[in-house]
C-alpha cells in the first residue's frame, strides 16, 4: 500500500519556485550584462538599463527567498532541515547514498527509499546553496561599487580588495554556468526519479505530497 | 533672490598675491592654480584663500626618489601646467633631490639626498616612484651602493609623509606583474603602518599629485583615503559612473570594433574591454594634459591602471573579463560555460536513453498493478 505523506511544507515549495523564477531571470539578464548581444538602434532606448534593473530586482527577491529557505532549515520538518542536506552523516544515509550512486552509474539495481530528498540529490543541493550564497555575496560586493561608502560597499566591499573585483566578476559569471549545468541535471534527475520511483517526485514540489510505500517505512 | 551663481569666492588677500608676484609668479596663474586645486580637492570655494596662504608661505622640502620605474610619473608631473612645472617645482616646493630634475650626479647627488634627509628629518615630503624589488637580497636595484629596500625604508621612516606616485610604488605595478621576477613590492607593503598615501595611475595624474601636496600643506595631514590607501577626492568614484559614454551604455549602444561607426559616434566601449566599470579614478572629470582628454574620450577603453595588479587582472585589455586560469587565451568564460552545459545535457541525454531501456531495477518490493 502507498501512503500519502505531506513532505514539502509550503515555505519549501514557495522558496523553491521563487528561486527557480529568480534564477532564470538572473541568468538571462546576467548573461546579457556580461555579453550584450542586442544593440540598441538609438540612444532613447534603455536596454542595458532595464537588464540591470531586472537583475538587481530579482537579486533582491532571490536573496530574500534564499535567506528564508535557510531560516526554514532550522524550523521546518525533518525533510527541510539542514541535516537533510548531509545524508552521509548517518549510517542509513551512507548506505542509501552508495545505493543511489550505484543506481545512477548502472552498477546497481536497487533504488533506496527516500521520503525527503534522494541522498545524492541532497548532497548536490548543499552545493547549490553554497553557490547561491556565493552569487549573492559576490553580486552585492560588485553591486556596492556604484556607491563607495554605502551599505553594500560597507559590508562586502572588502571582498573587492581581498579577491580582486575582476576575479569576483569572473567567478560570478562562471558560477552562472555551473548553475545552468545543475539546472539540466536537476530536471533530468527529477524526471528520472519520477519515472523510476513512481512516488510523485515531480508533483511533490508543486503539491507537497509524495507517495511512500508503507513497506519502506 | 540668491542663486548659486551669486556665490563668489572670497578674494585671496592682496599681500599674498604680492609676495607671490615678488617670486616671479604671475598672479593670474597663481589664482587659477589655487582655484583649480581647491576644486580638485572637492573643497568649497571659501577655502581658496586658505589654500593660497598655505601654498604661499610653506615651502616644504621634497625628496623624490625612483626605484623600479619608467620615470613616467616624473614626466607627467613636469608637463603639468598649473602653474607651469618650473614655477611649481622651483618656487612653491623645495625639491631637495629628484633624479630627473637635479644637476648633481653620482656621489654628489647621494650626498645631497643624505643631507636633506638628516636636515629635514620628520619634515620632508617623500615622493616615491617605482616599485621596490625585494628579490636577490634587494640586489636588483641599488643606488649608490645601497639597495632600494634599505634606501626606501630609511627615507619613509624619516619623512613627514610619503606620497606614492603611479601604480608601481602604490601597488607594485608592472614590475610586480606575474611572474614578478624581482619580487617587487609596493612602498606600503615594504613599510607597513607608515603615513603613506597611494596615487596609482599609469602615470599618476599630475593634478591629483598637486592637490594631495596642497592638501597636506593646507591641513597638515594627508587626505582621507579608501581601503586601498587612495585619496577619496580622486579615487572615490568609478570611471563608469562619471563617463560621458554612459548614456550609450545604458541605452545599449556599443562599439564592436575600433574604427566602426558606433565608435566614431561615441558609443560605449564596454564590448571592446573597457574597464571603467571596475576602476576608481577621476579621469572623466579632471582628464589628462591640461584637461584636454582622457582615454575613453579619445575612443579607447579604460585599462584599469589605477587598480591593484592591473596588469594581471585587467588584461586581456580588449576583453571584459580576465582569462580563465588554466585555459587558453581564446577561451572565454562563456565558451567554457557553454561547453560545460552542452556536455551535461549530452551526458544526461545518454543516461536517460539508457535508463529507459534498463530492466529489472526499481524498488525490490515494488508491485505495480497493470490495468487492462
Ligand atoms: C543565480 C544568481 C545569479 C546569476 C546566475 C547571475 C549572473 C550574472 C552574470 C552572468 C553577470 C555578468 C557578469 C560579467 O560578465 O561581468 C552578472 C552581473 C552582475 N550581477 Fe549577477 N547573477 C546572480 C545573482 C546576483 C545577485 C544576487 C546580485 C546582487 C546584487 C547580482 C549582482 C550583479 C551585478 C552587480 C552584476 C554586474 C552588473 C554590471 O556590471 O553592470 N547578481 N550576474
Ligand atoms: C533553477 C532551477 C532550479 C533550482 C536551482 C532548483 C533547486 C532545488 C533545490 C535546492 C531543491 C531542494 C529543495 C529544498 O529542500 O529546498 C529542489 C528540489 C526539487 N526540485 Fe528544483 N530547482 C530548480 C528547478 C526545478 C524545476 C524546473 C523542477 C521541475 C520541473 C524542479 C523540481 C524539483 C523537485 C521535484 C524537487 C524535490 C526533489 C527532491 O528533493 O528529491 N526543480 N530544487
Ligand atoms: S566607455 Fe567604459 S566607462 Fe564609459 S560607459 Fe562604457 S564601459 Fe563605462
Ligand atoms: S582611464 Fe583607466 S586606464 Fe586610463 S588613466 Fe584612467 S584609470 Fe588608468
Amino acid at each position: 500500500m502507498n501512503e500519502i505523506r505531506y513532505v514539502w511544507q509550503w515555505p519549501v515549495r514557495i522558496c523553491h519556485w521563487l528561486n527557480v523564477l529568480s534564477m532564470i531571470m538572473l541568468a538571462l539578464t546576467g548573461f546579457f550584462i556580461g555579453r550584450p548581444f542586442m544593440t540598441a538602434p538609438d540612444t532613447s532606448m534603455y536596454i542595458m538599463g532595464w537588464m540591470r534593473m531586472l537583475h538587481f530586482s530579482f537579486a533582491y527577491l532571490f536573496t530574500v527567498s534564499v535567506v528564508a529557505r535557510i531560516i526554514w532549515m532550522f524550523i521546518g520538518n525533518e525533510h527541510s532541515s539542514w541535516k537533510a542536506f548531509f545524508p552521509w552523516l548517518t549510517k542509513e544515509g551512507r548506505v542509501a547514498f552508495v545505493q543511489m550512486l550505484r543506481y545512477y552509474t548502472f552498477t546497481g539495481k536497487k533504488l533506496p527509499c527516500s521520503v525527503g530528498h534522494n541522498p545524492v540529490a541532497a548532497t548536490a543541493y548543499f552545493g547549490i546553496f553554497v553557490l547561491f550564497v556565493f552569487q549573492i555575496v559576490s553580486g552585492f560586493a560588485i553591486y556596492g561599487q556604484f556607491a563607495p561608502g554605502g551599505f553594500w560597499d560597507g559590508i562586502l566591499g572588502g571582498l573587492n580588495v581581498l579577491v580582486g573585483n575582476q576575479w569576483l566578476r569572473l567567478l560570478h559569471h562562471g558560477v552562472m554556468w555551473l548553475l545552468v549545468g545543475f539546472f539540466i541535471n536537476h530536471i533530468y534527475s527529477g524526471w528520472l526519479m519520477d519515472v523510476k520511483e513512481r512516488n510523485g517526485t515531480m508533483s511533490g514540489i508543486f503539491s507537497g505530497y509524495r507517495f511512500i510505500k508503507s513497506k519502506d517505512l | 533672490m540668491k542663486t548659486d551663481l551669486d556665490i563668489v569666492s572670497p578674494p585671496i588677500p592682496e599681500e599674498i598675491l604680492q609676495r607671490v608676484e615678488a617670486k616671479g609668479i604671475n598672479r593670474r596663474d597663481f589664482i587659477k592654480f589655487c582655484t583649480a586645486t581647491t576644486a580638485a580637492l572637492a573643497l568649497p570655494v571659501s577655502f581658496i584663500p586658505t589654500v593660497a596662504q598655505a601654498v604661499e608661505d610653506k615651502r616644504p622640502p621634497v625628496i623624490w626618489v625612483e626605484y623600479q620605474s619608467c620615470s613616467g610619473d616624473s614626466e607627467a608631473f613636469l608637463r603639468a601646467n598649473q602653474p607651469t612645472a618650473g614655477e611649481l617645482i622651483l618656487d612653491l616646493l623645495s625639491i631637495e633631490y629628484a633624479e630627473v630634475l637635479m644637476a648633481a650626479a653620482g656621489h654628489q647627488a647621494e650626498e645631497a639626498k643624505h643631507q636633506a634627509m638628516e636636515k629635514y628629518k620628520g619634515q620632508y615630503i617623500l615622493i616615491v616612484e617605482g616599485s621596490i624589488p625585494t628579490g636577490a637580497g634587494g640586489g636588483y636595484c641599488t643606488i649608490g651602493g645601497h639597495s632600494a629596500v634599505d634606501d626606501c625604508k630609511k627615507l619613509v621612516q624619516n619623512a613627514a609623509a610619503t606620497i606614492c606616485v603611479g601604480s608601481c610604488s602604490s601597488f607594485g605595478g608592472i614590475p610586480a606583474a606575474a611572474p614578478n621576477p624581482t619580487s617587487a613590492v609596493s612602498v606600503g607593503s615594504l613599510v607597513p603602518g607608515a603615513a603613506i598615501v597611494n596615487l596609482p595611475g599609469c602615470p599618476v595624474n599630475a593634478d591629483n599629485l598637486t592637490a594631495t601636496i596642497v592638501h597636506f600643506l593646507t591641513f597638515g595631514k594627508l587626505p582621507a583615503v579608501d581601503r586601498l590607501g587612495r585619496p577619496k577626492f580622486a579615487y572615490g568614484k568609478r570611471i563608469h559612473d562619471n563617463c560621458e559614454r554612459r548614456g550609450h551604455f545604458d541605452a545599449g549602444q556599443y562599439a564592436e570594433a575600433f574604427g566602426d561607426e558606433a565608435q566614431r559616434q561615441g558609443h560605449c566601449l564596454y564590448k571592446l574591454g573597457c574597464k571603467g566599470p571596475e576602476t576608481f579614478h577621476n579621469c572623466p572629470t579632471i582628464r589628462y594634459n591640461e584637461g584636454t582628454s582622457w582615454p575613453v574620450m579619445a575612443g579607447h577603453g579604460c585599462i584599469g591602471c589605477s587598480e591593484p595588479g592591473f596588469w594581471d587582472t585587467m588584461s586581456p585589455f580588449y576583453r571584459r573579463l580576465p582569462k580563465v586560469p588554466g585555459f587558453g587565451i581564446e577561451d572565454t568564460a562563456d565558451k567554457i560555460g557553454i561547453g560545460l552545459a552542452a556536455a551535461t545535457a549530452v551526458a544526461f541525454g545518454i543516461h536517460g536513453v539508457a535508463s529507459c531501456f534498463r530492466k529489472g531495477d526499481s524498488m525490490a518490493e515494488d508491485k505495480t498493478v497493470k490495468e487492462d
